[in-house]
């Protein structure tokens, strides 16, 4: 039941990093969004640019990771139980700022991503024709 | 153009340049430094046509622009990190000028220093591991005797088959789930520190597979071969599994200076 394709870890480790210690450029680019955009520190106040607007889109980014049918099919939570999108992490982040502009961004982005997906599993509301 | 932002990689003790001459930064130009407080900012001047805010709210939506700018800010960041330990800074801290740069090295001091320490000598590697097996395949092995039930139609038959292909399914999830627990916990005991991911998405790592771990270990940089011979026996104990090695990585995962909460 299951099929066993299987990597050499080792090789894959030197083909996927070894040739980038000069370069970076055969790194898998999921890798490095990940990284860059969402582990590297943060550090709050006096920047110019506005955190709320990364923290969106790593938000966008982990939207689309948690609209897999194929991560839920594996009983994939983590998502959800993340610390970064807990609620003190959605505090912090919108800490001083307007709440209600995020959260309105927030709902274009999932209907973004929910329209981009419509042949899925999404549960659609029947359109009723109207009237005559 | 004018540049009036100032891009800040990374949080050092203190580099040489020369070995970073060559790459350009995001903004095209060479890296320089801010130092205060014995600590030394990583930095580049960029434009505010580009990296402003307003612009960088437009440019983040471009992938083109992200990819190119991300992969700029890791070759940055990977370069410096062959020099020694340093604090990786997420994308997009832009500063207005040096002045404030110094302050923040000044007042946050203490905690960049304690975090370098955490990290001096060690990498980070990657661990994904993927759940490689066909749901549609499995259970049908067990149940084509359906039919041969004595009054049991082609709808019956139908049923069990179904039932028995979810029983097999749910238990091969829940194989491939311990099996990921497995391996994290095995692996961790090689690590000072571990971070466990959100799975990244087949259209971000173009594997069909679902991922079922993504997890960030900060090894001394001597382990590094141990630990690729760890993860080459348990891929080989749970062949259900594919496991993807990357590293040495800067240690993204561990910038918090300080347990989990970081320096925010």
């Amino acid at each position: 039941m299951t099929t066993a394709r299987m990597m050499q870890p080792g090789a894959e480790a030197a083909q996927a990093y070894g040739s980038s210690l000069g370069g970076g450029q055969t790194a898998n680019l999921g890798d490095i969004l990940e990284r860059v955009l969402d582990k590297g520190l943060v550090i709050a106040g006096d920047i110019q640019v506005n955190l709320l607007d990364i923290e969106l889109l790593t938000i966008k980014l982990r939207l689309v990771i948690a609209s897999l049918d194929t991560a839920r099919e594996v009983g994939i939570d983590w998502w959800e139980r993340d610390p970064w999108l807990s609620a003190k992490a959605f505090d912090r982040a919108a800490d001083g700022r307007d709440l209600e502009r995020e959260n309105q961004q927030l709902r274009e982005r999932v209907k973004e991503l929910e329209s981009g997906r419509s042949n899925r599993e999404i549960p659609r509301t029947g359109r009723k024709s109207r009237g005559t | 153009m004018e540049p009036n932002g100032i891009w800040v990689y990374a949080i050092t003790e203190r580099v040489d340049l020369t070995p970073v001459a060559q790459i350009r930064g995001v903004g095209g130009r060479q890296v320089r430094t801010v130092a205060a407080a014995g600590l030394t900012a990583v930095v580049e001047d960029v434009g505010l046509a580009e990296f402003g805010e307003e612009a960088l709210r437009r440019n983040l939506e471009d992938l083109n622009w992200l990819e190119a700018t991300a992969r700029a800010h890791h070759e940055v960041i990977d370069a410096v990190a062959q020099q020694g330990p340093l604090v990786p800074m997420r994308l997009a801290t832009v500063y207005s000028g040096d002045a404030p740069i110094a302050t923040m090295l000044t007042e946050r001091g203490a905690d960049f220093r304690s975090a370098l320490r955490r990290i001096r000598g060690r990498v980070e590697w990657g661990v994904k591991a993927y759940a490689d097996r066909q749901p549609e395949a499995s259970g049908d092995s067990a149940v084509t005797a359906g039919a041969s039930r004595p009054g049991s139609g082609a709808g019956a038959a139908y049923l069990q088959r179904r039932r028995n292909q979810l029983t097999a399914q749910k238990n091969a999830r829940r194989e491939t789930l311990a099996s990921a627990d497995i391996i994290h916990a095995e692996l961790s005991r090689y690590a000072a520190e571990t971070r466990v991911h959100t799975p990244q998405a087949p259209q971000l790592t173009g594997i069909k597979a679902p991922m079922i771990l993504n997890a960030a270990y900060l090894l001394d940089s001597a382990r590094g071969e141990d630990f690729a011979a760890a993860v080459a026996a348990l891929a080989d104990q749970h062949p259900g599994l594919r496991l993807e090695l990357t590293g040495p990585w800067p240690p993204y995962s561990f910038a918090g200076t300080g347990g989990e909460g970081g320096l925010t």
